[in-house]
């Protein structure tokens, strides 16, 4: 898809881009010793912190991700929101203020409180580092898929442009600016989706979304043993027939078409030619020959057929789609003629199967057992997950008491429970306005966004930037605190000022930050919020049974938590990198992989807490 | 060994019956999301049955999960609020 720059939203975009270093420079003065900079101090207000902490967990993987893949697939995006806010749970009624008390810096320190043990250091830094890494994968992914339609720029600019400005925030002043880059951010990306859901419910459902919007064309085709032989329309020309694909011709432009109940449809192509040229729909990209799509083929309100619902109310608008039926896109990938053909066409979909889980996770009858297990999997992950992202944790030590700690976690869960009810409005209304760039499912919000208006656009932009850069600056703290502070100083024993360690965590930020930009760039295209799930399913794993039986078990010895963190660990990203999506990331078939388990929770969170409670019980000390 | 709070914390003669709390609130919100779960994956096709206001299962179960954590925390820090202040009453009365 081919974007063009607004003004407006280069502006908006800049001012807070200044806005965000202004901050950082201000608190960089400030920030001289090492409690301030992996802490901010210690001293920051619990509702403050609570935003922050929405800042913190609405990441690109929330808007960008969550919003889009609702969008593709209806109701199974929402199902990332339930499971992500359900891990909140277990943050506070488990970890909160067990952790602020327990703690200092990072969240080896809260695991390594009773032991002071080099295993634990050491593979709990690691642990942290790798969670981290997992996590800003999809960040970065995200801000390069944000500056495409923003500023008319490629992909791995966007990528580049957030590193720098990411290591600028941590370099200068680590936890405090970072919260108060959090905070700024969290606030506003509530307040603009709430506004940016109003107008999708306030403008209702319509048959046709603009004036301009590209309805896909139909022809009438003689069809015989299921090859196209003859095309009603004389002004196609029939080049090429490849299972149910059809290569037509029309003005000089070749365009693949869908074969199916007697008609063809014409589809979204892009074609790699054998020459390493890029063809959209049969032209180059600059022809804008490329359509946004999603719409609404029959609308049913109240019991009638209606071209147009008019405003409704947010009950009425779920129930609406839920009665209608939708145009979604799927994707089909093959070779012809040397060349590699992508094609998105469309698919009557009923509201009922949208408004259900199905379309994504495939749950129904015939399902297989993997595929549920899969599901089962993610579900575990995101649950678990969030008590164990170390950028999450370390927010516990930058409010002065466990009180605090408690406090901001509720308001944390209050706002990002808010915002999760109105994904679903999101990803809905991008499904039906005609914003859906096929390409990148995670430009949906942003897109929806200008369908309102180059305003709203200009700020839901600028936020969504924003969130990119406040995210990648809790993460990039987080994995810094683990090489300053708990390699370093405490797993190497090299002995630092404070200054020093500051110096430390400030270099250890901008070398994580080169490399989250060189992953940023490699892992262009994936649903970004897919990819968080692998980030939860690994934090889950190595982190989380470690820090339920430090708090709950007696008998957790250290070389208990080392042996889980290390399996935990290992397994979740063993099962990752083995999974079928990566076998086809490696441009293998899926089918080669060698096991079908996509989402390694299931299977690496019990193996971490059996490692544990064997070693644990193989290495207790004797009583004298 | 650097470890410790960032800052000096008071004593906190409640940790253990918010402990105690915590545990058993986060058992029943882990037992309903596991039914949750449970029902999307065995009954998909009752997710869809329509429950209230227009609405199915599916969005009613869902948008109550998310509802019924924020209810919960409120809760939680009320019963452990007043706990606290119970502690530390007797503890200025001790005194």
């Amino acid at each position: 898809m081919i974007y063009e720059a607004s003004w407006l939203a280069v502006g908006m975009f800049f001012t807070f881009v200044v806005l965000v270093l202004g901050l950082s420079f201000y608190f960089g003065k400030r920030t001289q010793s090492a409690k301030s900079y992996f802490a901010a101090g210690g001293n920051i207000h619990w509702g403050v912190n609570g935003i922050a902490f929405a800042g913190d967990y609405l990441s690109a993987a929330s808007f960008l991700g969550i919003c889009g893949m609702i969008a593709t697939a209806g109701y199974d995006g929402f199902l990332y929101s339930i499971g992500y806010l359900a891990g909140w749970i277990v943050a506070l009624f488990v970890v909160a203020e067990p952790l602020k008390r327990l703690g200092k810096y990072t969240f080896t320190d809260a695991l390594d409180s009773k032991f002071n043990d080099k295993g634990i250091q050491l593979m709990a830094a690691i642990s942290t580092l790798i969670v981290s890494m997992c996590y800003l994968i999809p960040q970065m992914v995200g801000a390069g898929a944000l500056v495409q339609p923003l500023l008319g720029l490629p992909h791995w600019v966007g990528v580049l442009m957030v590193g720098s400005i990411v290591i600028f925030i941590v370099a200068t002043a680590g936890m405090a600016s970072t919260t108060y880059v959090q905070f700024l951010k969290g606030a506003l990306l509530i307040v603009f989706s709430t506004v940016l859901t109003f107008n999708v419910v306030h403008k209702g459902i319509s048959l046709n979304p603009t004036d301009d919007y590209h309805t896909l064309v139909q022809l009438e085709a003689t069809v015989e043993g299921g090859k196209v032989v003859a095309i009603a329309d004389s002004t196609y020309l029939l080049k090429s027939q490849t299972e149910n694909y059809i290569l037509l011709e029309k003005d000089g432009y070749d365009n693949w078409w869908k074969l199916a109940d007697g008609h063809l449809t014409e589809t979204l192509s892009k074609t790699l030619t054998g020459e390493g040229a890029t063809l959209y729909n049969g032209a180059p990209k600059e022809e804008r020959r490329f359509y946004q799509v999603g719409h609404a083929l029959k609308i049913m309100k109240d019991g009638q057929e209606v071209t147009s619902t008019g405003p409704l109310s947010w009950n009425q608008y779920l129930s609406v789609i839920e009665n209608s039926e939708i145009m979604l896109f799927r994707k089909a990938a093959f070779e012809h003629d040397g060349d590699q053909i992508t094609l998105w066409y469309g698919k009557k979909t009923a509201g009922k199967d949208i408004m259900r889980p199905g379309l994504k996770f495939k749950l129904d009858e015939g399902s297989t057992f993997m595929q549920k297990l899969n599901f089962i999997s993610l579900m575990l992950a995101l649950f678990f997950g969030t008590a164990s992202l170390p950028h999450i944790l370390i927010r516990y030590y930058t409010v002065p008491s466990q009180k605090d700690a408690r406090k901001s976690t509720i308001v944390a869960i209050a706002a990002i429970g808010f915002f999760y009810i109105l994904t679903l409005f999101m990803g809905l209304g991008a499904m039906i306005n005609g914003v859906i760039d096929v390409e990148s499912s995670n430009m949906s919000a942003p897109l929806l966004a200008r369908y309102f208006g180059v305003g709203l656009f200009s700020i839901i932009s600028a936020i969504a930037f924003a969130t990119v850069l406040g995210t990648v600056s809790g993460l990039i703290v987080a994995a810094s605190g683990a090489v300053a502070h708990d390699l370093m100083a405490n797993f190497f024993g090299i002995k630092m000022t404070d200054k020093g360690k500051v110096k430390a965590g400030k270099i250890s930020a901008f070398v994580v930050g080169i490399i989250a930009i060189f992953l940023g760039m490699v892992f262009k295209g994936m649903n970004v919020s897919f990819l968080v799930g692998w980030a939860f399913a690994v934090a889950a794993s190595a982190n989380l049974p470690a820090i339920l039986m430090l708090l709950f078990w007696k008998k957790t010895t250290a070389k208990g938590i080392a042996s889980s963190i290390t399996v935990g660990m290992i397994s979740a990203l063993g099962i990752i990198l083995t999974s079928p999506t990566m076998v086809e990331r490696y441009g293998m078939d899926r089918a080669s992989a060698i096991h079908g388990l996509d989402n390694p929770g299931i299977i690496s969170i019990p193996l971490a807490f059996a490692t544990l409670i064997i070693v644990s019980l193989l290495t207790q000390k004797k009583k004298a | 060994m650097d470890h410790g709070p960032t800052v000096k914390l008071g004593r906190d003669d409640a940790a253990e019956f918010k402990s105690k709390l915590g545990l058993q609130l986060f058992f029943v919100y882990g037992f309903i999301y596991a039914g949750f779960v449970f029902l999307n994956t065995i009954k998909p096709m009752l997710m869809a049955k329509s429950v209230f206001f227009g609405l199915n299962l599916a969005v009613v179960f869902g948008f109550g999960l998310i509802i019924l954590a924020i209810i919960m925390g409120l809760v939680y820090n009320a019963v452990c609020t007043k706990k606290e202040n119970e502690f530390s009453k007797t503890e200025s009365e001790g005194k």
